[in-house]
């Protein structure tokens, strides 16, 4: 189980910022579990953004919204009403938030934090996508996470051993910032990434601080 | 004046600065750094300490500054990021100023797998632009990142570093562009070889008009073998040394005399760039060449500021 918290209503609509109309993915596997991201609370969340005067185009439930081609072929039957959208919004955990990133060249904003893993790594399986930071930061990094991806963990990338597309840690491993240039760069955003990012809150990250969800019974 | 070290002085009024490096000993002892200042401060304005360079530990750069102060030498304290929280970057921000030291470079630092721990862990608790955030937020506001007071004045000179070779091209600019919003007062670059690819960088600072709001000095590597240089070539992350460079050593009967040669041509050009306001120049292993380097480039004797 994929632990994860819904970001404060704040946080979103100030990544909504000037867009009209979004488009909400939820999730049925964990996200539904931990009451971040089920039919229910994007109900909840089409709610609270049509009150606040957004437009939601449409809403898509994926069983596990973490498994890239289950993704992918459950967005086909909205495909217009997406593509008609400002953006999405994404109510699941951070590996399900980067598949939907990478199926659509479309802004992707992050709706929940994942603060745990649970020991599992999502249904989608060839890597590491997504470091339990309990802060996700991907709607600065066009839905591909720093995180887990940038060997230094930064968040104003890419360090001066970027060459090539490779980190500088070894020729076997691209450079996360390279591709999150990249994406910003085919979805026309590379704006997000000119303000000053503060320090983050490793205190909320897995393995940051102290534990927060103590196992009770040894 | 924010710090009115000799650095920014010499810089703020417009004269062409000339930086070079030292690296602090595997050992306590105090000799090598003392030295190398007494020969180099003449031919300097500032002279750099590496922090732990390529990960490789070395006594710190903290106590290499205080050293050169005391062979009068401006020192620029050199600080990654792998190696500290901010608990501690703060900490020693503090200490470095008590201690007189006014010039602060901020880097990533190279990655902890490339140095003789590799199997340490890495902090990267901030990142360089953010310390170079914190760092202004620290002298300008007098405050720390959790917004506490700091008591006193907390003068800081503060530099970074950029590397035009590195990819994406287009987008490095930005990137420096980022660096220069959290407060960048001057950068050092990575060694220049490849100077028409330096132009363009330049060119690009120009359009993006940065020009006139960071300190740009070109850094220049002396390389004394065709060995180093295809080393440099092959295996060092982020540095581009043509082919070109590697061949004329390679063909040359004197090698460090075309190694000379070739820093000389270098900064003829770099010289010509009315944007670049100084160089940097990074003789680790051949700090005797630095004298004659800014000798015969004409950039003697040092202004008095
Ligand atoms: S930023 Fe990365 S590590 Fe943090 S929650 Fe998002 S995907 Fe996970
Ligand atoms: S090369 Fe890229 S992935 Fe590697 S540490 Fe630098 S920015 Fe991060």
């Amino acid at each position: 189980m994929l632990i994860t918290e819904q970001k404060p209503m704040e946080e979103i609509l100030s990544y909504l910022g000037g867009e009209e109309k979004v488009f909400i993915v939820g999730c049925k596997g964990c996200a539904e579990g931990c009451q971040t991201g089920g039919e229910q609370q994007a109900i909840g969340m089409e709610k609270e953004l049509e009150a606040e005067g957004k437009t939601v185009t449409g809403i898509c439930l994926v069983d596990f919204a973490c498994n890239e081609q289950l993704t992918r072929m459950m967005f086909e039957a909205h495909e217009s009403k997406i593509v008609d959208s400002d953006s999405l919004l994404v109510l699941c955990c951070g590996i399900g938030i980067q598949a939907v990133a990478s199926v659509v060249d479309k802004v992707v904003h992050p709706g929940c934090n994942t603060v745990s893993l649970g020991g599992r790594h999502g249904e989608w399986r060839d890597g590491e996508r997504c470091q339990e930071c309990g802060q996700c930061v991907l709607e600065y990094t066009g839905g591909i996470c720093p995180i887990a991806r940038c060997a230094k963990q930064i968040l104003h990338g890419p360090c001066g051993g970027s060459v090539g597309g490779k980190c500088e840690v070894s020729p076997d491993l691209p450079c996360g910032w390279q591709l999150i240039i990249d994406r910003l760069t085919r979805i026309g955003r590379l704006d997000r990434l000119t303000d000053v990012v503060p320090p983050k809150d490793w205190g909320v990250s897995l393995t940051g601080g102290p534990p927060t969800r103590p196992i009770k019974r040894q | 004046m924010k710090a009115g070290t000799n650095l920014e002085k010499v810089l703020e009024s417009k004269r062409f600065a000339v930086t070079a490096e030292v690296g602090p000993p595997k050992g306590a002892g105090t000799s090598g750094v003392l030295k190398k200042g007494e020969k180099l401060k003449e031919f300097t304005d500032a002279i750099n300490v590496t922090d732990n360079q390529t990960a490789i530990v070395r006594m710190c750069s903290l106590a290499g500054c205080t050293l050169l102060k005391r062979v009068g030498v401006d020192p620029v304290l050199q600080m990654v990021v792998r190696d500290r929280n901010r608990i501690a970057i703060q900490s020693d921000i503090l200490g470095a100023v008590a201690l007189g030291i006014g010039n602060i470079l901020c880097l990533s630092g190279d990655y902890q797998s490339f140095g003789n721990h590799p199997t340490a862990k890495g902090v990267y608790d901030l990142d360089s632009v953010q310390l170079i955030n914190t760092l202004k937020k620290m002298r300008d506001e007098r405050k720390f990142i959790c917004g506490e007071a700091i008591a006193g004045e907390l003068p800081l000179f503060i530099g970074a570093v950029e590397n035009p070779f590195a990819d994406p091209f287009e987008y490095r600019v930005f990137r420096l562009a980022r660096k220069v919003k959290a407060g960048v007062d001057f950068i050092q670059t990575q060694a220049v070889f490849d100077v028409a690819r330096f132009e363009k960088w330049m060119k690009l600072i120009k359009d993006h008009g940065l020009e006139e709001q960071v300190h740009i000095l070109a850094g220049i590597i002396p390389v004394k073998s065709a060995g180093m240089a295809r080393y440099m070539r092959d295996y060092v992350s982020g540095v581009t040394v043509p082919d070109e460079v590697v061949t004329r050593l390679e063909q040359a009967t004197d090698v460090k005399e075309e190694g000379l040669k070739i820093s000389l041509e270098i900064i003829e050009q770099i010289m010509e760039i009315p944007q670049v306001h100084g160089i940097h120049i990074m003789a680790v292993g051949w700090e005797e060449i630095v004298p004659v380097i800014v000798e015969q480039a004409g950039l003697l004797p040092r202004p008095e500021v």
